[in-house]
């Protein structure tokens, strides 16, 4: 049934971080690669080769210069975008067939291979351009927040998690209940002022976005090498290193470096 | 929007089709038997097919038309199944009015009731359709008001067009049909230009920097990917201002002369009729491929598009 549950019980959702993201695209072609061998019909590429290689994918990364008020210089901010798997989602209640659901007991919005005509509606409904219609397959997809892997009994513990999170290498994605209070990501989405993205729609969307924190445009000064104190056993030392380190020394220490670079 | 012909030729085809049958509904419940058999079968069959055509055309731009009937299930939600019941729960209420009204079957009473059901079933069909379109927030062109009256007005124009062309045909045209036509393609204008007026001048409001939550000046840096995706091109399609103002030009002049073409038709010439309903054809066909090129769908921000 495409009417969306009164509540659900969890709130799965993901919490990513735009101020360590660096951009990489691990985590978007971490969840292609697992996407197109999982339990829905694969995430095809059309052409792919060709000059206008063209493929389904449910993650992407954009990149946003942004230019922050009082300062001169702009930031990049890399915004990693896919469904936000919304409490309100009209993704799930414009479908004709019930192909498009939003599960009661974890929230996770899923489309079904089997009786999705591929009519599109639903990727019209979406304010965030999350769905992206299969040509190969003739079906919507759409991010399942790995539903195959989250509740996977045969992975271990520490691998139940969305391949995106698994893949970040700056601990950019969190995965969790967005529902409990308590939970790690609610705790992070509290601390660090985590938002909803494009609210003015109404959609209500349950992962968060992290805000890239503010920008120091002074360094702080490090001393590069540490001071000497000026002690005998300092002097001793220095006068020790002048000593070995002769002229022939450092011509062969060049010269290796040289070859090495030619070779 | 991207314009798919399919989904052109299915509103266009069937709001004609629903139009007319909708009139021959009316007709029956007002003056009950038809006047002639070869009447009754000849506009019965041309909105029949009409509606057909373009029922099956919508099927044609699914990726599955071979589970269309599955659209059927989710009428307590979705606009897009209410308007697949609506379309086919008119069918079987249609045959029998035109059994009766034809005299095919002989039960005059119940030409009236029949007759009366047939119109408001074509009349909640082309609702339906048109709800598809006004329910979506995504499309501030289409999340309008006046969405659904134009329909209808285009679905009455097309069909009083047809039911006048039908009975110049059969030698039985009447006053009220040429009036009915002449007030549905005046009505359609009127209320088109006005449609355009508004969505023109609703502040652009949406932004880039809104959507993304980073701020007001916010720019599009890189793409995700090298080549365009689905999204791009199926929400990123733009009309150039100076195409989409000549062919808004295209419609409103089609629909004037269409509309001195019906006035020729009652006081001249009532083949003028013939004139009217290829101009009324030419205004839809292109209203409705604009419908879908002026909309602007608020995910194209992400992609830097905008403001919207």
């Amino acid at each position: 049934m495409t009417s969306l549950p009164a509540s659900t019980s969890k709130k799965l959702g993901l919490v990513i971080d735009l101020d360590t993201c660096v951009g990489c695209q691990a985590c978007a072609t971490s969840c292609k690669e697992w996407n197109s061998q999982g339990v829905s019909a694969p995430l095809s590429d059309d052409k792919p080769r060709s000059a206008e290689p063209m493929g389904t994918w449910l993650n992407r990364i954009h990149g946003y210069e942004v230019h922050e008020v009082g300062k001169t210089d702009s930031r990049v901010v890399h915004m990693p975008r896919s469904c936000l798997h919304c409490e309100d989602a009209a993704c799930v209640t414009v479908c004709p067939t019930g192909a498009s659901y939003k599960r009661a007991e974890d929230g996770i919005v899923l489309v079904n291979p089997e009786t999705c005509i591929g009519c599109k509606l639903c990727s019209w409904a979406c304010p965030y351009g999350a769905r992206e219609y299969d040509n190969a397959s003739g079906v919507m997809k759409k991010c399942t927040l790995c539903v195959d892997r989250i509740y996977n009994e045969n992975f271990e513990p520490e691998d139940r998690v969305p391949a995106c999170v698994k893949a970040c290498p700056t601990g950019a994605r969190h995965f969790g209940d967005l529902g409990d209070v308590t939970s790690p990501v609610s705790q992070l989405v509290k601390d660090r002022g985590g938002y909803d993205l494009f609210t003015e729609m109404g959609y209500k969307p349950t992962n968060k976005y992290l805000p890239p924190r503010l920008r120091r445009d002074t360094a702080t000064h490090v001393e590069a090498l540490p001071k000497t104190d000026g002690s005998a056993i300092e002097r001793l030392f220095s006068w020790a290193d002048k000593l070995l380190t002769t002229k022939a020394a450092t011509v062969t220490a060049t010269e290796d470096h040289a070859d090495r670079l030619e070779g | 929007m991207n314009p798919a012909y399919s989904v052109i030729l299915f509103t266009t085809a069937s709001g004609a089709g629903y139009g007319l049958l909708a009139l021959l509904g009316l007709v029956g419940f007002n003056h009950g038997a038809a006047s002639s058999q070869g009447f009754a079968f000849t506009a019965f069959l041309t909105a029949l097919a009409l509606i057909t055509v373009g029922l099956l055309s919508s099927t044609l731009h699914l990726g599955h038309p071979e589970r269309a009937w599955r659209a059927l299930s989710q009428w307590r939600s979705s606009w897009l199944s209410r308007e697949g019941v609506a379309a086919v729960a008119t069918y079987p209420v249609a045959l029998a009015f035109a059994a009766v009204w034809s005299g095919v079957v002989n039960a005059p009473s119940l030409i009236a009731p029949l007759g009366i059901l047939t119109a408001i079933m074509c009349i909640a069909t082309v609702f339906c359709t048109a709800m598809i379109y006004r329910s979506l927030r995504t499309i501030r062109q289409w999340n309008h008001k006046l969405v659904v009256p134009v329909y209808l007005l285009f679905a009455l124009a097309t069909g009083a067009t047809l039911l006048a062309v039908v009975s110049l045909f059969f030698n039985r045209v009447q006053m009220p049909q040429l009036l009915l036509a002449g007030i549905g393609i005046l009505a359609t204008e009127i209320v088109k230009k006005i449609y355009w007026w508004s969505i023109d001048r609703v502040p652009r409001t949406h932004t880039t920097g809104e959507v993304t939550g980073l701020g007001k000046d916010v720019r599009m840096w890189e793409l995700p990917h090298t080549n365009q995706n689905f999204i791009q091109k199926e929400m990123g399609f733009a009309v150039a201002r100076k195409h989409r103002d000549s062919l808004r030009s295209v419609v409103l002049i089609a629909l004037a002369v269409a509309f001195l073409a019906v006035i020729t038709s009652i006081f001249l010439f009532a083949w003028a009729m013939l004139a009217t309903l290829l101009l009324v054809a030419i205004a839809v066909v292109v209203e409705r491929w604009l419908f879908f090129a002026e909309a602007e769908h608020v995910s194209m921000l992400y992609y830097g598009k905008g403001p919207m």
